[in-house]
């Protein structure tokens, strides 16, 4: 009888953490190291349903129209470095080589970049945060202008170690750590794999990452295949990711005041 | 005692156990004990670092420091309305007398703002996200600061690219005073971000700084560049010149007092025509018997080349026979700063007849023979 009571006890106990876990995960799909404070402050059925909406029209931001190949060929992204520069996995995305300079095929590059515009699009649709990150000295200026016209954050200085692992010492206890990372530029001043790519990985964050020939797109979850050395080139790359934030963020505010949600200061800022 | 170390793990499993359909209502609770020694429990209190004072707590701290002062006022039988932080000190030194030498020791009663140091609010809103946009970076201050420089930077040579593009460009335009004015050190510049900084951060601060201020257009982000600039005292304690009266006869005169080692003297020097030179009442040669005394005397007269112009009326006490030349040559040489021009008073001060001599007698300490001297050292 004991060990009967024993383990109806020990059910009781299961079912009653399955019940917590499923209730406060709702609005959060990516699962970061912060996921049991959910971002969302009521789960009721308005906001589920604005939440959801985006989940089922296949481009609702319309993201496609943003930019065309020609933009990509009149920003030179398709310029990649010499054969001696090329990583191993960098091939399939690479179209042709002239004259030794790698060309990244822009087909490619398309349906990819529309893949990275509608995550972040979706990301800020929900309020995440959103990272931008970039260790180029030249647009370091740049990235941290687009990222406070977003509202959202960036990061190109020195990547100090424990950042994204070590957060709650580096920061307070209790920090929210970002739901999405960009790469402006995968590598460091040393052409080294930027840290922070490991460290999102680590963490489950996702990435969107503007890969050049001489990166390595293996641990990126949305690479893009595109020159990150031109300065129109990274132009146009903050520019679509600005507009795509401002956007989602507008559709937001917009189905909250369609619904009625009142407090129009409540959507993300 | 042993019910503080046995914890029971009753309410877990009853919580699971209710859980569970309640057709079958279980009767039977199960008990753990849980042991927890105090060393477990202990905090470790070097890993926590510096004391962090909520708002809260810092607000709380405000009220009571007000209610305080009011009791204080009232104590003193003064108005608690206008009792300002120096009638605070006087209480507080009436009330509480203190003879320890050490000023910061003795007991203080100061608004809360300026005994615990300044700390940051928390970071982030109700949602989780940070305020500031570079929040992720760690030293967001200073990385703002670096990001608001670049882009006036940019701003400038913008605008010198604009003029040179209308042929409008030239390099003789209004530059900012400086002035006596040094950069903020990087104590001072930490106190400003509320934030630490590392060396090489400071000095790519201050790099940035000079670039900026190297462009012939900097002057369109004067008011920035002031803002991290720090005026230097003034450098010369300009000359106190002691004032020319006129006595009933008409004759000018002015007064000034010396100090050296314990002798305090004052001197009169009068305008009149001969020589003559009266201490306390006595002849010069009569109370310094000895040249180097009367040359002391003599010096800044003999200087200025007004020997035999002036009568010396002084007083001195105090000290040795040497101190009080020394302190008689310091009031004389203030004295006829008033008789003399602007140029050489600056030529009398950079002789050094100007400058009070600073050394005192130095303490004997414990375990040698004087100040300096030690005891004889023997082998063995």
């Amino acid at each position: 009888m004991a060990a009967r009571a024993l383990t109806k006890g020990l059910l009781g106990l299961r079912h009653v953490r399955g019940a917590t876990v499923k209730f406060s995960n709702t609005g959060h799909h990516f699962a970061t190291s912060s996921s049991i404070k959910s971002s969302e402050p009521q789960t009721n059925a308005v906001t589920e349903k604005i939440l959801n909406l985006p989940l089922e029209k296949p481009d609702l931001f319309r993201v496609s129209e943003l930019f065309s190949l020609k933009d990509l060929f009149d920003a030179r992204v398709h310029f990649g470095h010499k054969k001696g520069c090329r990583h191993r996995l960098m091939e399939p995305y690479l179209y042709d080589s002239s004259l030794d300079y790698d060309i990244i095929d822009l087909d490619k590059t398309v349906e990819h970049l529309r893949l990275a515009l509608n995550t972040t699009a979706e990301t800020a649709y929900r309020g995440g945060i959103i990272l931008f990150v970039s260790r180029r000295r030249q647009f370091c200026h740049l990235v941290e202008t687009t990222a406070k016209d977003c509202g959202e954050y960036a990061h190109t200085r020195y990547w100090q170690g424990g950042l994204l692992t070590n957060a709650h010492i580096q920061y307070s206890p209790g920090v929210r750590l970002p739901d999405l990372i960009i790469f402006l530029s995968t590598l460091n001043n040393v052409f080294q794999q930027h840290v922070a790519i490991r460290d999102a990985a680590k963490m489950n964050i996702p990435t969107i990452g503007v890969v050049d020939s001489n990166c390595n797109p293996s641990l990126i979850t949305y690479p893009v295949p595109g020159n990150d050395d031109t300065p129109v080139a990274m132009e146009l790359y903050c520019r679509l990711f600005k507009m795509t934030i401002n956007r989602a963020k507008d559709k937001r505010r917009q189905m909250e005041l369609l619904h009625g949600l009142s407090k129009p200061s409540a959507s993300s800022s | 005692m042993a019910a503080n170390c046995v914890r029971f793990a009753a309410s877990l499993l009853g919580k699971g156990v209710n859980g569970a359909s309640p057709t079958n209502p279980v009767t039977l609770q199960l008990y753990r004990q849980i042991c927890g020694t105090s060393a477990l429990r202990r905090k470790n209190l070097a890993a926590a670092g510096p004391e962090k004072f909520t708002p809260e707590f810092i607000q709380k701290q405000i009220e009571e420091f007000e209610i305080g002062k009011r009791h204080l006022a009232n104590m003193m039988g003064e108005d608690p309305e206008n009792f300002n932080q120096e009638d605070i000190d006087r209480s507080i030194a009436y009330l509480f007398p203190s003879g320890l030498f050490e000023k910061k020791a003795r007991p203080l009663m100061k608004h809360p703002d300026e005994i615990f140091p300044k700390q940051r609010a928390v970071q982030w809103g109700p949602d989780g996200r940070p305020f500031h946009f570079l929040f992720y970076t760690g030293k967001q201050s200073y990385y703002s600061l670096m990001h608001e420089l670049y882009g006036k930077v940019l701003n400038i040579e913008k605008h010198q690219d604009r003029l040179r593009a209308k042929g409008l460009f030239s390099t003789e335009t209004k530059q900012i005073s400086l002035g006596t004015s040094r950069w903020l050190t990087k104590e001072e510049l930490e106190e400003l971000l509320v934030e630490t900084i590392s060396t090489h951060d400071y000095d790519r601060f201050i790099q940035l700084m000079e670039r900026m201020l190297s462009m012939a257009y900097s002057s369109l982000e004067e008011e920035f560049i002031l803002r991290h600039r720090q005026q230097l005292e003034a450098q010369t304690m300009h000359q106190v010149v002691p004032p020319l009266q006129k006595d009933d006869k008409g004759v000018d005169f002015s007064t000034a007092e010396g100090k050296r080692k314990t002798s305090k003297s004052s001197a009169v020097v009068r305008d009149c025509g001969s020589g003559s030179i009266t201490i306390n009442g006595e002849d010069y040669l009569h109370y310094f018997p000895v040249l180097q005394d009367r040359e002391q005397l003599m010096f800044p007269l003999q200087f200025t080349g007004l020997l035999g112009r002036f009568n010396l009326e002084c007083t001195v006490s105090g000290g040795g026979r040497s101190s009080q030349a020394g302190a008689l040559r310091l009031a004389i040489s203030r004295a006829l700063l008033s008789f003399v021009s602007e140029g050489e008073g600056e030529a009398m001060r950079q002789a050094g007849l100007l400058t009070p001599d600073p050394r005192v007698r130095e303490r004997k300490k414990p375990g040698q023979e004087g100040a300096r001297r030690k005891f004889t050292w023997k082998k063995r």
